[in-house]
């Protein structure tokens, strides 16, 4: 049978964002697999460079509207370990409260869309309305329903009253007997069960070679987890389980997420239950010292990695971002080869991808390296406009 | 185990029960205390110390002097650009004399950009 390469993207229905995927075709099998990055770069590291660390908060907040405010704490802790400040228990405390909430509201949304790629839309209406729920107590809490603003360097900014506790709590309750419900539906109807399971294989050791990170790599049984294995702000004194699956398909993935969205409940009823007092903020200078910092920070799509580098001034010298997303790609690829095309958009879609998170990467092709100074990819992208008949050269930046 | 059509009594349930949305706009939304909304600027407390503009993530709000003449002291205006605001809070947060404060306002959508160009005096 002859092979047929066919493009998945950048733009397709079953893509939420643009990504290509070059998908070679052996009738309906697929035989080889590609991925093409890069469709979503908005410079934000450099854009980073140029702004004050305290603009940098609200512009990483922005590298993904899901995971919000695992990036900015993430940024936030290696800044705070630069300048060596020791930040309130109470921050640390309502850091993970915003953290958890943030979780379950993601897990919420995943679920939705496994769902919708599945073509169960029924179950996609049910966990984006009980999504609502979460998104009302970070609203409560912060302000915002996505992009909550709430940590700054040195702690966080509002601070939890009894009110919005007893709020919070309320909506818990319904939460727990909603996602309990979605347990006994994800196993036992055979629709959902039809579609995920002994889809998109990933053994354990495939996702060991190829670096999976987060629910991915959890459900192909291995124990992985950034607040268990490198315990940051106060996750060491919290308890809950790491989930884990050993069907290392779909449907373990499915799995992973419904039972990390019951941990997250436990660990806001604790943190809410057991609220340290104190102050919300210490008062850090503007002008960090010079140093550097990698900071580890569990995301609900898994670890999210910054490096961050100051010079003793008041903006960083460079900003790094590696997303959970970018550590899944390789593993996309292999899960793709050998499966049917039918089920692309499931198995794309359950390792939870955030293309706009991923795109910032540079690729250095082979020998052909050579480097280029701002200036030069400046001039660059103007001649690259030009060709397609757009003149950026009068814009002054 | 496997039960077909373990969704069926949710979705019969569901049919009976209140709908989740809202009728917005002609059933007002409403937003919690602590909801971010327009900036509001109060005049008599600016001493044009230009702490919002140097925290501003977006270089949405500019401060310049005002001109009224007034004996005492002196006073500023606020120049505020929806088109730029991300609403963060940061400029209410950084200014030492509450000058800044958010509000509960959200319906901010126009057709014409010059009106969300706001001149506060």
């Amino acid at each position: 049978m002859p092979k047929i390469t066919i493009p998945l993207g950048p733009q397709h229905p079953a893509l939420k964002e643009p990504e290509n995927f070059m998908l070679v075709l052996e009738g309906e099998r697929i035989d080889k697999a590609s991925i093409n990055l890069g469709y979503n770069h908005r410079g934000i590291e450099k854009a980073c460079e140029e702004r004050t660390y305290i603009q940098d908060i609200y512009l990483l907040e922005r590298v993904c509207g899901i995971c919000s405010h695992s990036h900015t704490s993430c940024f936030v802790g290696c800044v705070e370990e630069i300048a060596k400040v020791e930040i309130p228990e109470r921050a640390q405390a309502l850091r993970i409260l915003m953290g958890e909430l943030e979780r379950a509201h993601s897990h919420l949304l995943w679920l939705g869309v496994a769902a919708h790629e599945i073509g169960f839309d029924t179950l996609f209406m049910y966990t984006w309305r009980d999504r609502e729920h979460v998104l009302d107590c970070l609203e409560l809490i912060s302000g915002n329903r996505i992009h909550y603003a709430m940590n700054i360097i040195g702690g966080v900014r509002k601070d939890i009253n009894a009110k919005q506790k007893n709020e919070i709590l309320k909506r818990m309750d319904i939460l727990e007997e909603r996602t309990n419900y979605y347990v006994k539906l994800i196993t036992q109807e055979p629709t959902i069960l039809a579609r995920t399971q002994n889809v998109g294989l990933l053994p354990t050791q495939e996702a060991l070679k190829r670096n999976a990170v987060g629910p991915t790599l959890r459900a192909s049984n291995v124990k992985s987890d950034v607040r268990k294995d490198d315990p940051y702000l106060m996750y060491d004194k919290l308890d809950f389980k790491v989930i884990t699956a050993d069907s290392c398909d779909v449907f373990g993935r499915v799995f992973v997420r419904v039972f990390e969205l019951i941990e997250s409940y436990k660990i806001i009823r604790q943190i809410i239950n057991y609220l340290p007092t104190g102050a919300i903020a210490v008062k850090v200078p503007w002008k960090i010292p010079e140093g550097a910092a990698v900071g580890r920070y569990e995301a609900p799509r898994g670890e999210d990695i910054h490096y961050v580098k100051a010079n003793d001034s008041i903006k960083p010298e460079r900003v790094k971002v590696r997303a959970p997303t970018l550590a899944n790609f390789a593993s996309v690829r292999y899960m793709l080869e050998g499966g049917y095309l039918a089920d692309v958009p499931i198995v794309i879609a359950a390792i939870d991808p955030c293309m706009s998170c991923t795109d910032r990467s540079l690729v250095l092709d082979g020998e052909k390296t050579s480097s280029y100074s701002w200036n030069d990819l400046r001039l660059m992208g103007i001649e690259f406009y030009k060709k397609k008949g757009i003149d950026f050269s009068k814009v002054k930046i | 185990m496997k039960i077909p059509l373990r969704a069926l009594p949710e979705v019969i349930k569901n049919l009976f029960s209140k709908p989740a949305t809202i009728k917005y706009p002609a059933v007002k939304a409403e937003v919690f205390d602590a909801f971010r909304g327009r900036i509001v600027f109060t005049q008599s407390e600016c001493i044009g110390c230009d702490m919002c503009v140097r925290v501003c993530p977006a270089k949405a709000i500019k401060i310049i002097p005002s001109e009224q003449t007034h004996a005492e002291k002196k006073i500023f205006d606020c120049l505020m650009d929806l088109n730029h605001c991300i609403f963060c809070g940061a400029c209410a947060d950084a200014c030492p004399k509450n000058a800044l404060e958010s509000s509960q306002d959200f319906e901010l959508a126009q057709l014409d950009k010059t009106k969300l160009k706001l001149h506060y005096k």
